[in-house]
């Protein structure tokens, strides 16, 4: 059974998520303050958390920020509708996916379901487990795993999907799109900037520029692209 | 009706300016050489005229003792001979009468210019006369004076009966007037460039404050509140210049006002959304909850609780486009441009919804249509368009989407065009003006439609976003349809993503 923490400070809120949530088959918690939740996800251990960004006290970024120091558990922010720049600050601090507030259960539970199955098995390990390298980086489809330059570098579940489903194909050009249907199983009409904010996580945590990334390119006004750049050609160009 | 104007050119202040100053150095010059001229006239005929008589009397005078007494025919002859010969440069012709004699010094003289009314005036008022005679473009001096006996001891001056007459031509004093007149006459040309001339600086003088004014006003038309004018000195400019300013003030403040009502009124419905939210994000979380055991609830309660559900989903509904709309008049709603294939998102929007198979479609091939626009907003206009469609039609509804044709030479760039037909009874007249306005229902017998009221208002906020336009109309064979014209921008210049730049050119050189 899936465990899954709310922190949301209004009551009604979080009693109706906790109510419907269970109803959907998962075993919840609520925190009603930012404190309360990291104490909670360190007893209560979740598999997802859901987390709204307006709290009192320790506002929910710095939550989300705090909780990924240590966790790669996947986070979905509960938002106010139209506060884009939270939305993008938010996914840049580590949240997963987000949900607009009015919020049915149903919604929420298929967003929950779709997170857990990006942390979970494999997404395209059908086969023998192996370890593919691309220059610094080795990538173990089974293991899920990736290390870069021999170091583990610890990915939540979104940034691993989308390196594991941009890297299974090298050099061809997905489109922001497709990659939210295939990573966030959102439509084809989501929020591509989804998938952005998660590149740029991605590209930081494999300590890439984003004017100059070996691994992750963006091809402009269109989409993303995997693909290894050797430093030593590039300066031949 | 207007009536008629000039043309600008000729109607404008600097003309005018000009017309009037030239009437005015006009008329003073005018005025002045014909005061001069007369003035001068007069003083140098009548000094020449004063020497003439001078010079006649005294010759007479020195003569007449030289003559006998009454003269004889030959010493009238020789007396007007003596005395014009003193003048002869002068031209003087004289004519001595006595009685019924008379003799002239150049023989056979006429003596024309002598009138009969200057021989009574001489003959009865025994003084000298003189008339200013002009014949055939010439004009003359006529002296008549009558020669009185001058006694030492007689009281009375007795005419002697003699009578001298002398003309003399003015041609030279007529050549000083003639100068005069062409002097007057060239004065007046140098002084009508210098009116023009001043014409023009004064006319700049004036139109420059004005041609500011004109500038300041259009900018005020234009929108810019702020604009102010400079104001210089103290004249009836400066004064109006100075009203300008105190309107402009009053202007901005009193849309500064409303505008500041209008954001009031706006942020307070914001305000009220955003505040609805809470409660209805509690509700909505359990809706799912009250559907699922409506089933095993009896009659009443479950219809109750199934409305609650019901209402609680629309609520959620009109408070999301409410947001939506208010962030569009906030300018808060943000373009995120993407290179997309509009078929595909068009065919995208009608399957997530389940209308693929109940609206017709005529759409480009894969591939063939493909623009910069932003996803999630293109869905909400063709998601809105086919729901009113639906909602206000009836079916078959059509959709088509198509570049639009255009002439090469259009610099407008490409658009693609989506036409939603329905096949309903249209939309009346009277209400196709307002389809896109907030909250208008075109059927006053239903109070409240399945939508929020808001749906073709936020189509057109997005379309307008995108730059492009919508319209409504009815189609000549019955029902509505609507039309979304969205330029096709195509990997222009902007670029939404902060790292797109550096890496285009990279990533185009490493594609296989």
């Amino acid at each position: 059974m899936p465990r899954v923490l709310i922190i949301e400070d209004d009551r009604a809120v979080r009693e109706g998520l906790r109510l419907a949530l269970r109803r959907q088959g998962h075993e919840v918690a609520a925190a009603a303050t930012g404190e309360d939740g990291l104490e909670q996800l360190r007893s209560f251990r979740p598999d997802a958390v859901i987390l709204d960004l307006m709290l009192p006290g320790m506002p929910g970024l710095e939550v989300c920020r705090r909780i990924r120091t240590h966790e790669q558990v996947p986070i979905i922010m509960a938002t106010a509708r139209g506060d884009d720049a939270d939305v993008v600050v938010g996914l840049e601090a580590g949240a997963d996916d987000y949900v607009v507030k009015p919020v049915r259960a149903r919604v929420l539970d298929a967003r929950v379901r779709a997170v857990l199955r990006r942390a979970g098995g494999p997404p395209v390990g059908h086969g023998a487990p192996r370890t593919e390298h691309y220059g610094d980086l080795a990538v173990d489809r089974a293991g899920l795993t990736v290390t870069h330059r021999g170091t583990p570098v610890a990915l939540a579940p979104s940034e691993l999907r989308l390196l594991l489903t941009l890297s299974a194909s090298p050099g061809q050009v997905f489109s922001r799109q497709q990659l939210l249907e295939a990573v966030w199983e959102h439509s084809y009409h989501g929020d591509a900037r989804l998938v952005d904010a998660c590149v740029k996580r991605l590209r930081a945590k494999l300590g890439e520029s984003s004017e100059r990334p070996r691994y992750v390119h963006t091809v402009r006004g269109f989409g993303y692209r995997f693909g290894v750049r050797h430093e030593t050609r590039s300066e031949v160009r | 009706m207007r009536t008629p104007r000039l043309p600008r050119a000729l109607s404008g202040l600097r003309v005018r300016l000009v017309v009037a100053f030239a009437l005015v150095a006009a008329v003073a010059t005018v005025t002045t050489g014909a005061l001069t001229f007369r003035e001068a006239r007069t003083g140098i005929l009548q000094q020449s005229q004063d020497t003439v008589i001078d010079g006649f009397r005294d010759r007479v005078d020195a003569l007449v003792p030289n003559y006998r007494f009454p003269p004889a025919r030959s010493d009238l002859q020789s007396f007007a001979t003596d005395v014009a010969s003193g003048r002869r440069s002068q031209n003087w012709r004289v004519l001595a009468v006595y009685r019924d004699l008379s003799a002239t010094s150049a023989p056979g003289d006429a003596f024309e210019e002598l009138s009969p009314e200057m021989r009574d005036s001489v003959r009865s008022r025994r003084a000298t006369v003189f008339q200013r005679v002009s014949r055939d473009g010439r004009s003359a001096l006529v002296v008549g004076m009558p020669v009185t006996f001058a006694d030492a001891t007689a009281t009375s001056r007795d005419a002697s009966g003699l009578e001298v007459y002398l003309t003399v031509p003015q041609g030279e004093e007529q050549g000083y007037v003639d100068a005069l007149v062409t002097a007057a006459q060239r004065a007046t040309v140098p002084a009508l460039g210098l009116a023009v001339l001043l014409a023009l600086l004064a006319a700049r003088q004036v139109l420059r404050p004005v041609r500011a004014l004109r500038r300041a006003t259009r900018d005020i038309a234009e929108g810019r509140l702020d604009t102010r004018l400079t104001v210089r000195g103290s004249d009836e400019l400066a004064e109006l210049s100075r009203s300008f300013n105190e309107t402009a003030a009053a202007l901005e403040e009193s849309v500064a006002e409303l505008r500041r009502m209008e954001a009031g009124a706006r942020r307070f419905a914001a305000d009220v959304s955003h505040e609805l939210r809470t409660p209805l994000a509690a509700m909505s979380a359990v809706t799912d909850v009250l559907d699922e055991d409506a089933a095993r609830l009896d009659g009443d309660t479950a219809m109750a609780v199934r409305l609650i559900s019901e209402e609680t989903t629309k609520l959620a509904g009109l408070v999301d486009d409410l947001m939506e709309i208010s962030r569009f008049d906030a300018g808060a709603a943000a373009l995120h441009l993407n290179d997309i294939d509009l078929a595909e998102s068009v065919r995208r929007t009608l399957a997530s919804r389940g209308w693929a198979d109940t609206v017709e479609t005529r759409l480009p091939e894969p591939g063939a249509l493909r623009g910069r626009a932003d996803p999630r907003r293109l869905d909400v206009v063709v998601a809105n368009l086919v729901a009113n469609a639906f909602r206000h039609g009836a079916p078959p509804v059509r959709l088509r989407l198509h570049e639009h044709e255009r002439n090469p030479t259009d610099a407008t760039g490409r658009q693609a065009v989506i036409e939603v037909a329905d096949s309903g009874k249209g939309i009346p007249d009277s209400v196709l003006p307002h389809v896109f306005d907030r909250f208008y229902k075109s059927d006053t017998a239903r109070t409240r439609s399945e939508g929020s009221g808001l749906g073709l208002a936020i189509t057109a906020e997005n379309v307008r976003l995108h730059g492009g336009t919508v319209r409504a109309a009815n189609r000549p064979g019955g029902g509505a349809v609507f039309t979304v014209v969205l330029p096709l921008r195509h990997d222009d210049a902007e670029a939404e993503h902060d790292d797109a730049h550096a890496e285009h050119d990279l990533a185009r050189k490493d594609l296989p």
